[in-house]
């Protein structure tokens, strides 16, 4: 099989984010991305749920997309002033991917 | 004072408060009862189109009263002017509250709790007293002027923070084109346009089954309340609570004579004493979130969720309902 190095990039951010978010990186070249509900977690502000919510305001996503190893440095670059007053976190892993020519 | 004692005892022990409260109890007591997300925000969506459709074929029913610009104009009012009064007694009240986290949470007093609105409008139909079906457009008037007196008091002080990423378009589309705000408002023109004829055919769907969702939401509020206030404990200092307790009484107070100065009936009143007494925790905490990231939202939160919301629903709108009462009376 024919596997690719890629770079898998993982946002977990305010839900109020998701729009702004999608369109940073939409305007960076990374064109796919997955966005997934968050259910709860636990940070510096102690543990929440998103269980009984009706408002946006206490709600978190999880964004995830792969990009090719030479786009990463302008991804993070357009991402950082979106996030940097936000709560969330951005971590980036290694991979690898099939069929390359898509991302 | 024999009415409000009346009102309240009738209120604490409806079915709809003591559902509350025993959220608010399973809460507190670490219980492992939860709402998934999917229905809570069904419920409130089928609250609001409720809510929305019986204002609009009310006036429907009554014709078009030349005092719901007046009520709309009075509500917009209150809402741009008591963001001021907040900001001013919290930073009084509470002199380390920052600039910033005061201005936030003068947002959400400034604008309204529409859960507060439907619990009044439940209170006042079991009671009997009328109120203009246009008070829902004052509601959804209300929402939004708050926000921008907030941001006022916040960038003031040259304390926007901002994201630094242009939040402009993204913070007036959460203002303006919030799902409860298009949900209320789509909702209360399709009842002025369907009429009589279109209450008639959603009657069963939205009268009957009414009080038992609004008593099984308050049950998922009360949670999501007593969630706030164990919260609370390290954000929430006394003088905090007090102000949470007092803000919405200074509100009501406003609300009581905007709506006296309108001439509104003794349940128009109660509504825009209730909308002036109530802090939002939909709408504008999720606009504060993308104009004010630095601003902290468990202060905020704390305050409308678990300090103003179960003040108003059990003792407020007794009081604001025998106070309406004896000003239309009089």
């Amino acid at each position: 099989m024919d596997m690719k190095q890629a770079k898998r990039v993982e946002i977990i951010i305010e839900a109020v984010m998701e729009r702004r978010v999608g369109q940073v990186l939409t305007e960076a070249g990374v064109t796919g991305f997955t966005m997934l509900p968050v259910l709860g977690g636990s940070g510096r502000s102690g543990h929440w749920t998103r269980e009984g919510g009706v408002g946006r305001a206490s709600g978190m996503i999880a964004v995830i997309c792969l990009c090719a190893p030479h786009r990463l440095d302008r991804l993070l670059d357009a991402l950082f002033p979106v996030l940097t007053d936000h709560i969330g976190v951005v971590s980036v892993t290694d991979t690898q991917i099939l069929r390359a020519e898509r991302f | 004072m024999d009415l409000i004692l009346t009102l309240a005892g009738q209120n604490l022990l409806s079915p709809v408060i003591l559902f509350f409260a025993l959220g608010v109890a399973a809460a507190l007591a670490r219980s492992d009862l939860s709402f998934p997300e999917a229905i809570a925000k069904g419920m409130s969506l089928y609250l609001l189109f409720a809510i929305g459709f019986k204002g609009g074929a009310s006036v429907a029913s009554h014709g078009m009263d030349p005092g719901l610009v007046l009520a709309v104009l009075g509500g917009v009012v209150l809402s741009f002017a008591l963001p001021f009064v907040a900001y001013g007694l919290l930073r009084a009240m509470a002199p380390r509250v920052s600039v910033l986290d005061a201005a936030a949470v003068a947002g959400h007093y400034g604008s309204i709790s529409i859960v507060t609105f439907v619990a009044l409008s439940a209170m006042l139909t079991a009671q009997g007293i009328p109120a203009e079906g246009y008070m829902i457009a004052v509601a959804a008037a209300m929402e939004a002027p708050a926000i921008v007196s907030a941001l006022w008091l916040a960038t003031r002080g040259g304390k926007s923070g901002g994201t630094g990423g242009a939040p402009g378009t993204e913070l007036w589309r959460e203002i303006l084109l919030n799902g409860s705000i298009v949900l209320l408002l789509g909702s209360f023109f399709i009842g002025v346009i369907s009429g009589e004829r279109g209450m008639a055919d959603l009657e069963p769907f939205i009268v009957t089954p009414f009080k038992g969702v609004l008593a099984l939401f308050l049950l998922d509020m009360g949670l999501v309340a007593g969630r706030e206030l164990r919260a609370a404990r390290g954000v929430v200092t006394l003088r905090i609570v007090g102000f949470g307790l007092s803000m919405p009484l200074i509100g009501a107070a406003a609300g009581l004579g905007m709506g006296a100065l309108l001439g509104l009936s003794a349940g128009g009143i109660a509504a825009l004493t209730t909308l002036a007494a109530s802090a939002s925790y939909i709408a504008v905490p999720a606009a504060m979130r993308v104009a004010l990231p630095r601003a902290n939202p468990a202060l905020y939160l704390s305050l409308a969720l678990g300090i103003t919301f179960p003040f108003n629903l059990t003792l407020g709108l007794p009081l604001y309902v025998a106070l309406a009462s004896a000003i239309a009376g009089g």
